[in-house]
């Protein structure tokens, strides 16, 4: 099969990793690149578990579901617990630092405190966002300007200044991260 | 240059809609066909149309028909158990002829089954699901871009063939989110509802030839014509003559099978050289598509056919291409479509059958290729 990047957001309902997912979609489309977007989902709106996948690729894409995700992102236990299966060999993970990850673990992990900086230096709303600029930073999947339109595209009239913050900020801890 | 959309299957499917005219939506949401009566209540008062939420999905069934009745295009969108509840009413436009479109996004059943997941196991409701002798328009799109072209068709077949047509639709790509680039207008034909030339006083709702219809005039215009579910004759009054009825009842099923030609829509991919061709279609047609790569890389000489009109099926074109061959039909469904491939091919095929709530992906569909 052709490279292409599986990504899957997840976390708990409410969180806001559906419109996350949404938005990483449409960033790579600006990129000029083909993306698709799906998500599961239980009957409950909030509270479950959530997820949301998006493929990003080259080519053509015609399974739309991510099937061994390249980069697995969780916001909460449960959620890890739940999607950290069938990862794809060279997968990372970008998961809150409240995550517990296992000791041994292959795969590299970049723990950062996505909701607590959304929630003391922002709004905990944006924990999304938050962790999209992290996302865009430690993978570099799309670039940081079509992430920044695509985020001012879908986010809510009035809240454009805050979600710019809350995208460079996750943005930022990532670096800091990556320059220890 | 302009922003390539990122757009759902559902949303393409309004888009459709309103590309192809709409003039009336009544609906009652059910996951997971929602989001078509979300948009639709935004989109359509800006056109001057009209958006009723129903009290249930009998209601919207009998609004849509009577919208109809009175000149506009009328859809309306429900998934499984609703599709169900629509099912005496979709009798009734079959019968009564008014051109309709019922879009049912399929989700795991029977009954309430798996509200979230997505399943193809309407395809024989779509055919038989309500009683009695008639012919079905059903139409299967397999991406977002598919799911505006194939709404802006059904409503073309709609009023071309006085029938309600279906979308069937699934969950996957109802919500998925891909590109889609929405064509300009005048690169599509959108039909509008055919006139009468006859007078008031001429005209017979059912005059109609064995392989076609009468235009129906709308209601409000000076038109004044009797419309039944029960058998009727040429003017629409009740009949119980026995040639009034053979003639009716037959008409129905001919007005569409006398005109599959014109109604079948199908595409394939790498059948030339192929000794196995997979059939598959809507959400399922993806996985098949990635399927058939990976085989080509094995070296495996893998075609895909997919029908875009379940109903009618495209006959001809899958003999062309399948006939002696060895076929795999897959679906989320217990073999659906594979009975219908049966009964055309006049040969054994395999199935590869999924009704767990999870898609079928390209790899079970490949082992069965491999025999694994």
């Amino acid at each position: 099969m052709k490279k292409q990047l599986e990504v899957r957001l997840s976390g708990a309902g409410g969180q806001g990793l559906i419109l996350a997912g949404i938005i990483l979609a449409e960033a790579a489309l600006y990129d000029e690149k083909n993306a698709i977007q799906s998500q599961s989902y239980g009957p409950e709106a909030r509270g479950g578990s959530s997820r949301a996948e998006v493929i990003i690729s080259d080519n053509e894409i015609h399974y739309p579901k991510v099937i061994s995700p390249n980069v697995l992102v969780s916001l909460t236990q449960d959620s890890y617990n739940k999607y950290k299966g069938e990862l794809a060999e060279d997968a990372i993970l970008i998961v809150d630092e409240t995550v517990e990850v296992e000791a041994d673990i292959k795969h590299t992990v970049y723990q950062l405190p996505l909701l607590e900086i959304a929630r003391v230096e922002l709004r905990p709303v944006v924990a999304n966002i938050v962790t999209l600029g992290a996302f865009q930073r430690i993978t570099g999947c799309v670039s940081y300007e079509s992430l920044e339109t695509a985020v001012l595209d879908r986010v809510p009239k009035g809240t454009e200044e805050l979600n710019k913050q809350a995208l460079a900020a996750g943005h930022k801890a990532a670096g800091d991260l990556l320059a220890r | 240059m302009k922003k390539p959309v990122l757009m759902q299957g559902n949303e393409a499917c309004v888009h459709g809609a309103l590309a192809a005219g709409i003039g009336f939506y009544a609906g009652y949401p059910i996951t997971p066909s929602t989001e078509i009566a979300e948009l639709l209540a935004e989109e359509m008062p800006k056109v001057g149309g009209y958006f009723i939420q129903m009290e249930d999905e009998i209601s919207s069934m009998a609004a849509t028909i009577g919208a109809s009745l009175a000149g506009k295009k009328a859809m309306t969108a429900t998934s499984g158990p609703g599709f169900s509840l629509k099912q005496e009413n979709l009798g009734f436009a079959v019968m009564a002829e008014v051109p309709c479109v019922v879009v049912n996004v399929q989700r795991s059943g029977p009954s309430t089954g798996l509200p979230t997941s997505p399943a193809q196991g309407d395809v024989m409701q779509a055919r038989w699901g309500s009683h009695g002798d008639h012919a079905t328009i059903a139409l299967s799109p397999y991406s977002v871009r598919e799911s505006f072209d194939v709404t802006v068709k059904a409503f073309n077949l709609a009023e071309k063939y006085r029938t309600p047509v279906i979308i069937l639709l699934d969950e996957i790509v109802g919500h998925m989110r891909e590109r889609i680039d929405i064509p300009e207008p005048g690169t599509y034909e959108v039909l509008e509802r055919p006139k009468t030339d006859l007078s008031p006083q001429e005209y017979q709702p059912f005059d109609a030839p064995v392989d076609g219809i009468v235009p129906l005039a709308p209601f409000g215009t000076g038109y004044r014509f009797h419309i039944t579910g029960l058998t009727h004759d040429r003017t629409g009054f009740p009949s119980t003559k026995p040639a009034e009825v053979d003639y009716k009842i037959r008409r129905l099923t001919s007005k569409i099978e006398m005109n599959t030609e014109d109604i079948v829509e199908w595409e394939t991919y790498n059948c030339d050289d192929a000794d196995t061709i997979i059939v598959a279609y809507g959400g399922t047609a993806r996985s098949a598509q990635a399927t058939m790569e990976l085989a080509r890389e094995k070296g495996l000489k893998v075609g895909l056919f997919r029908p875009v009109t379940i109903w009618p099926f495209p006959e001809k074109a899958l003999i062309d291409i399948a006939k002696d061959k060895r076929v795999i039909v897959a679906e989320m469904n217990l073999g659906q479509v594979a009975l219908e491939v049966e009964r055309i091919l006049k040969q054994d095929i395999e199935k590869v059958n999924k009704i767990d709530g999870e898609p079928i992906t390209p790899q079970e569909i490949l082992d069965q290729i491999e025999g694994v």
